[in-house]
């Protein structure tokens, strides 16, 4: 006991703990720097990285979404609501694609649900907003971010097609 | 009674059983598409397979009947790799448009598909592709996806009874179609989606609208006719999206008439979801306290002078309801008898349909008098034509000639010749005599003309002169058109002596200051004079716009409700939905004005509502199963004109509030009644 307390006194009064730390500091500073100055600088991310959800078009303008109600179906947090009827042509399409983004867990079961690479989570992680209205995605919203992000999603899609 | 083993399992079945009724009988689920066991066994889609012993190939399990010390095995090798094959055969052609066909998720193929395909085709042609075909506005047509089951022409030839579809070419050039592009001119063509075991054929106002798994499915009851068929009512929020008919062998079997399947859409159409008063000549909203003290201090004012007549869609909760508070207020002028039928109230046997409507199978004669079944019951009519197919039936018609599904002989057009039956001097009374089970039908509409009274007694003489009643057989079929009309009859709304001509003349001369109409809507409404008129319902049609005060309630779907059908069948309806804006439960609402009224009814919940209704009427404590009626004398003897019978309904497709209003009935009022198919002619982006 009397050893201990010895111990600790003697460590106390020449600073051991503090001239380890300042030798840790000091290291660290000749080393390269782990972090990235953020809104200019930006981490790496995956193909498979599941952010905000896009719905994508074909290459001549038409949406891919067939309304077919699967993504609808499998949403753990039944996130997604879709309305359908039958379009002036005949063809199925949604009237309503909505994604309540403040329920979204982004598991992403619903672009694996889709059966044609319409909703997709894209590469988009920066849509923080001020209000929550703005986080119910309607389907202009989603549409609009696939035409954004088009290139990108495609990109992805296809780095990712060998491992599916 | 030959004695087999399937699956090791021995059983003994009646003689002519095919080995896949068999295999249900012990539950072994066999796989098929195009039997069914209500028709005919083409044996054409191969699916049920399965081995037998003895036998080189497998064999057709819905075709082959049972014989003595058959081994049968339908879970070996070579019935999976049978009907693998037969799998891999039926998706060559098929598109696998599974994501945008309206049967995903109920879809035969699609099961078995999962039990018996294969992961990916071995098919590397083109696929075949095919026209798609008009069919009217209920059935939408993607024919391309069919595999040739046959099942929607044999429906069409046996069930139907018209012979819209048939097959043409051969093999792989073979295509179902109508032979001239037409609407199929059948009441029961919605079943030929239910039939179709693919996406072939689907509901034309269904379109991509919902999937079977968004749907909340709720049991319930029928009210378009006064058959009472079993439905099921799928709704997703407070939308109603489509009724599928439920099994009732009684009732319905597995079919529903296209008015009982599709008039549904009506429901969000020209609602009534808001009290109404009329102001100033106008009919302006007022809040609900406003219009149940309005509503009270009128009836209070009437008191006796009050008269109520009930309309054809209104469960026997309200009925009661309203009866109890008329009574309350000490008037008996009751009518349920909207349509100005002249029947004879008093007696059950008068106004049932007695030999009940699973029993028409064992009639052998029947004679209908001033109906079109067809019209009036399409599942009645579906019933005698199946009798007719199985055993032959003889039918003959008093009153203008229907169009039915099976020859009838046309006896005559006037009450005449029914006089000549009653007095044995018709050659049709020795054929009725001679018969082991004959019916007489009376069509409700019969009983519509001056001499009703009459008509019904002279029905009942000839009935009780030519046999149709006798020990163990009552023939006697009474035929409504209303869903409401029986429960209402039961507890006992309709006045013994007099009918609506009678309150009719009431409202005219001043005797009647009030009338309280329940949801009727098929009355002549410039006939009531100055009285006011106070009108619960759900629809704003003829009655509403008569009204001076409109209670807004609920329609069949959004209530529990007990509906009594031609039979004397009391069934339950169970809420699918919920009334629109501030409608309100009927019964509650007559509850709520019968306080101010003075004459507060003694009930506040639906249980004790139908606890009195079950010591009203026999028939309400013996839900689901007919209460038979003794039979007694009804109608007054009297001269009945030799005039021709009127059919009541001319326009099948619009009888009520909710058919009217709705946008799918008015389609097929276009193009079926009316033949335009421009609709057809209208090409889209997505045909070939």
């Amino acid at each position: 006991m009397a050893t201990n307390s010895l111990a600790t006194t003697v460590r106390g009064f020449f600073l051991v703990e503090l001239v380890r730390g300042f030798a840790m500091t000091l290291r660290y500073m000749f080393r390269p720097r782990a972090t990235i100055n953020y809104p200019f600088e930006k981490g790496p991310i995956s193909p498979r990285f599941r952010g905000e959800h896009a719905l994508r078009r074909y290459a001549n303008g038409e949406e891919r979404c067939i309304a077919c109600k699967l993504c609808e179906a499998v949403c753990p947090a039944q996130a997604i609501t879709i309305e359908a009827e039958p379009r002036e042509d005949g063809s199925r399409r949604t009237t309503r694609y909505d994604i309540d983004m403040t329920k979204c867990i982004y598991c992403g079961l619903c672009q694996e649900a889709c059966p044609v690479d319409a909703i997709v989570e894209g590469p988009n992680f920066e849509f923080a907003v001020e209000t929550r209205e703005e986080l119910y995605y309607d389907k202009a919203k989603l549409l609009a971010n696939g035409d954004r992000w088009e290139a990108a999603l495609a990109h992805n899609l296809a780095a990712d097609a060998p491992y599916r | 009674m030959p004695k087999l083993k399937i699956d090791n399992v021995e059983i003994e079945v009646e003689a002519g059983t095919s080995i896949l009724q068999a295999a249900e009988q012990l539950g072994v689920e066999v796989p098929r598409f195009c039997y069914h066991e209500r028709m005919s066994v083409p044996a054409n889609c191969r699916m049920c397979l399965v081995e037998l012993k003895g036998s080189p190939k497998p064999v057709a399990s819905c075709a082959m009947p049972c014989g003595d010390n058959m081994e049968v095995f339908t879970d070996s090798d070579l019935t999976r790799k049978a009907r693998k094959g037969v799998m891999e055969m039926l998706l060559i052609n098929h598109p696998l448009d599974c994501p945008i066909c309206d049967q995903g998720g109920e879809c035969d193929l699609q099961d078995q598909a999962l039990g018996y395909g294969f992961d990916r085709g071995r098919f590397a042609e083109n696929k075949r592709a095919v026209q798609d075909k008009y069919m009217g506005p209920l059935i939408k047509t993607i024919m391309t996806r069919c595999i040739h089951c046959t099942r929607c022409i044999r429906f069409c030839d046996e069930i139907a009874g018209v012979s819209a579809l048939g097959a043409m070419g051969r093999s792989e050039h073979m295509e179902i179609g109508t032979y001239i592009e037409a609407a199929i001119g059948s009441e029961l063509s919605g079943n030929l989606a239910d039939v179709c075991p693919v996406g072939a054929l689907t509901h034309k106002p269904y379109a991509y609208t919902a999937r079977p798994w968004e749907l909340r499915k709720t049991d319930s009851i029928d009210v378009m006719d006064a058959v009472g068929s079993n439905i099921r009512v799928d709704a997703r929020g407070a939308e109603v999206m489509r009724v599928l008919p439920r099994l009732n062998e009684d009732v319905n079997e597995e079919w529903l008439a296209d008015k009982s399947r599709w008039a549904v859409d009506g429901l969000t159409k020209r609602r009534l979801d808001r009290p109404f008063a009329r102001k100033d000549g106008k009919l302006q909203p007022v809040s609900w306290s406003d219009a149940v003290a309005l509503a009270g201090a009128k009836l209070k004012q009437a008191g006796a002078k009050s008269a109520a007549i009930v309309g054809d869609l209104v469960d026997a909760e309200s009925i009661l309801a309203l009866k109890d508070l008329m009574t309350g207020l000490g008037s008996s002028k009751l009518e349920c008898r909207q349509s100005g039928e002249k029947f004879d109230p008093s007696q059950r046997a008068g106004w049932l349909f007695n030999p009940t409507i699973a029993g028409l199978e064992q009639a052998d004669v029947v004679l209908i008098v001033g109906s079109n079944p067809r019209w009036e019951a399409p599942l009645i009519d579906a019933r005698l034509r199946k009798r007719e197919r199985a055993l032959g039936l003889k039918v003959a018609v008093i009153g203008p000639k229907p169009n039915l599904t099976y020859p009838v002989e046309h006896l005559g057009t006037g009450a005449d010749v029914l006089q000549a039956i009653a007095d044995g001097t018709h050659p049709f009374a020795q054929v009725l005599k001679s018969a082991q089970r004959p019916v007489l039908l009376l069509g409700s509409g019969a009983t519509e003309r001056d001499d009703g009274l009459a008509v019904h007694a002279l029905a009942r003489r000839a009935a009780e002169a030519n046999g149709v009643v006798k020990d163990g057989w009552n023939g006697f079929a009474f035929l409504h058109r209303a869903a409401a009309r029986v429960g209402a009859l039961e507890l006992g709304f309709a006045q013994r002596d007099g009918d609506l001509e009678t309150l009719y003349r009431g409202c005219e001369s001043g005797e009647i200051e009030l009338v309280y109409l329940l949801g009727a809507d098929e009355i002549d409404t410039s006939r009531l004079g100055r009285a006011f008129v106070i009108y619960q319902g759900h629809h704003g049609d003829v009655g509403a716009h008569r009204a001076d005060l409109i209670l807004a309630g609920a329609a069949w779907t959004e209530k529990h409700g007990t509906y009594v059908n031609t039979e004397g069948r009391a069934q339950l309806a169970r809420q699918a939905s919920f009334p629109p804006g501030e409608a309100r439960e009927d019964w509650k609402i007559l509850r709520a004005v019968s306080e101010p009224a003075g004459a507060t009814l003694p009930y506040d919940t639906l249980g004790a509502v139908r606890k009195r209704l079950s010591l009203q009427a026999a028939c309400f404590a013996n839900v689901d199963r007919v209460t038979p009626a003794s039979w007694a004398s009804f109608g007054r003897d009297g001269a009945v004109a030799a005039t021709p019978f009127v059919l009541p309904i001319d326009n099948y497709y619009m009888t009520d509030p909710v058919s009217r209003a709705s946008p799918t009935m008015a389609a097929c009022v276009r193009e079926i009644l009316e033949g335009d198919t421009e609709e057809a002619k209208k090409k889209t982006g997505t045909h070939g």
